[in-house]
């Protein structure tokens, strides 16, 4: 065994890693880490015409809160305003959020699921690529034009009705489709699908098929079979599809506001409002965590629940 | 025939996925405003419309800038995180590419107020450059979910005859690591292109005075009349896009085959 001559921390592999990763490290610091840490500490802090005065206050969350603005030196209050969870429109946005992206979450993952089964087990191996591409094109084409485009096809001038109407099928327009929770549902259960699908696929391959053959050999029915070892095998992707699904669409913006009318708004709408037009950073900042917490509170109470199907997968 | 039902099923998944890019060039060429059923004559006038609006051109020739400025950053940024990821063991690994990866599943509009925040916090100006710093953040996780594969299925012992062989650490990547992914990073560069140049929150957000070409067709939306010209500025892009990710995935595939690697299919 040959010593090695210097055994110190520059050379290490641990330092030739961090060194390695430093560049897109210290971005992910300066650009992520950093602005989200700074969020957190606004929402804590007091609104002043253009400008964050550093007082520290819970009024973003709960209770009354003041702006204030400056007036020939004094300071004196501009607006009145109500903390997060103190406010009644902010509370309802928060619920139909998740409730919204709760039903996607579980409308795109069960209808996802066939798919990305079909593709593992009955596509020749040579052809799952050409399958997955052919799933994954619609995800990265033009998100704002495929938004619009189901207001097109779901209005009460659009595609859906205008040839129900032609062929006459219907008498009257159907005006439940667009500019309400549905309309948002439908939407974002079309944008996310290819998220669901590929990590239910990844699982679905790793499964050992000699498994399902000794799982029919033992005498269980092909539905048997799929239920105690297929499906709790698969739950890793059936997990991290409902993860990569529910987080995002919480916060989408782009939908609730081209086809959700007044009654499919989402919390980034009131985001968007305190950021924009409101220039209320603190209470934005206290909307975007408090969003924020809320998923991760359902995620984690998802993840302990699902704990016995993600075992013995850590590495 | 094979799992006919599931089969039958997927078909039926497909069409729902396709409908609104199917529906597109249909209404692109349709001759009448309202974009509704029956269909009204073919004319290409909504596209010569294009030709016409400076407003337009000038958000085309941002989001290209945009474009190509994110997609070399962040595949640059990618080539780091991801050899590092797959070579090497070093402390806080999973802390480190946690952060790098969260973009990923965070919900833009956290990201983008949360820049916003900073940005102006620090008395930065917005404009193009505060975008690109945006989008390099969402794009770059894509880029490493691309690179890693290719990095992945390397074969050590290449690199380490390189070395026997008497080539420094970084000749030995110029001459035999970098031929080996550079398909990996030409898919990366062309995906991270595309989406850079259909993101719009983030631009929305941190573009300032200047236009994109989402945050432009986001602002069209609200004249009626305008509608079919948006459609057809979005056939071409869902054309040009469709392009973009078939080359990269020829080149993804050739890629993994190059190294030896095995396709496991898909870009996530």
């Amino acid at each position: 065994m040959q010593s090695k001559p210097k055994v110190r921390f520059w050379g290490s592999e641990a330092a030739n890693g961090l060194l390695m990763i430093s560049p897109t490290a210290i971005y992910a610091i300066l650009l992520l880490a950093a602005p989200l840490a700074m969020i957190f500490a606004y929402s804590f802090m007091t609104d002043g015409y253009l400008k964050i005065i550093p007082e520290f206050q819970l009024c973003n969350y709960f209770g009354e809160c003041h702006s204030y603005k400056d007036v020939n030196g004094a300071r004196s209050v501009a607006q009145t305003y109500r903390g997060v969870w103190s406010d009644p429109l902010a509370l309802t946005l928060l619920w139909r959020s998740l409730v919204i992206s709760l039903v996607v979450t579980a409308t795109t993952v069960l209808l996802a699921f066939p798919v990305a089964y079909f593709v593992s087990f009955y596509v020749a191996p040579s052809k799952k690529s050409l399958w997955l591409f052919l799933i994954t094109i619609p995800f990265w084409t033009s998100y704002l034009i495929r938004v619009f485009l189901w207001k097109v096809i779901l209005g009460t001038g659009g595609v859906i009705n205008s040839g129900l109407l032609e062929i006459g099928l219907i008498s009257e327009p159907i005006t439940w489709l667009l500019y309400n929770a549905n309309s948002v549902v439908i939407t974002l259960a079309h944008a996310y699908a290819p998220f669901a699908i590929l990590p239910i696929f990844v699982s679905l391959e790793k499964i050992d098929r000699s498994f399902l053959e000794a799982g029919r050999d033992l005498g269980e029915s092909p539905f048997m079979t799929f239920w105690r070892v297929t499906l709790p095998l698969a739950m890793p992707g059936v997990v991290s599809a409902v993860l990569i699904v529910f987080i995002p669409t919480i916060g989408d913006y782009v939908t609730p506001n081209l086809v959700g009318g007044p009654e499919g708004k989402m919390v980034a709408n009131l985001i968007e409002l305190n950021y924009k037009k409101l220039d209320n950073y603190t209470l934005g900042s206290a909307l975007a965590i408090s969003s924020m917490a809320i998923v991760m509170a359902v995620s984690l109470l998802f993840l302990f629940l699902n704990r016995r199907f993600l075992k013995g997968n850590k590495r | 025939m094979k799992g006919g039902w599931f089969r039958g099923y997927t078909i039926a998944y497909l069409i729902f996925l396709y409908a609104p890019i199917v529906l597109l060039p249909i209404f692109a060429f349709n001759n009448s405003t309202t974009v509704a059923f029956p269909l009204n004559g073919f004319t290409t006038l909504w596209f010569g419309k294009l030709w016409e609006d400076p407003a337009l051109h000038r958000a085309l020739s941002n989001s290209l800038i945009i474009g190509i400025s994110a997609a070399v950053i962040s595949t640059a940024l990618g080539v780091f995180a991801s050899r590092a990821s797959t070579r090497y063991a070093f402390p806080f690994k999973g802390g480190l590419m946690g952060l790098i990866m969260l973009p990923l599943v965070l919900p833009d509009i956290i990201l983008a107020v949360a820049l916003l925040t900073v940005l102006l916090g620090i008395g930065t100006p917005l404009s193009l450059m505060t975008v690109i710093l945006g989008h390099v953040l969402v794009c770059t996780p894509f880029s490493i979910a691309i690179l890693s594969a290719s990095f992945q299925s390397l074969d050590h012992s290449l690199e380490e005859a390189a070395y026997d062989l008497g080539e420094t650490p970084i000749s030995a990547f110029r001459l035999v690591i970098l031929p080996l992914v550079l398909p990996g990073i030409i898919s990366s560069l062309l995906i991270t292109f595309t989406i850079s140049l259909d993101e719009f929150i983030m631009a929305f957000f941190l573009a300032g005075n200047e236009n994109t070409l989402p945050v432009y067709i986001f602002g069209q939306f609200r004249f009626p009349q305008n509608v079919p010209v948006i459609l057809a500025l979005g056939t071409i892009l869902v054309c040009l896009s469709i392009a973009l990710l078939a080359t990269a995935e020829y080149f993804r595939r050739r890629g993994i085959a190059k190294t030896g690697g095995k396709d496991t299919g898909g870009f996530l």
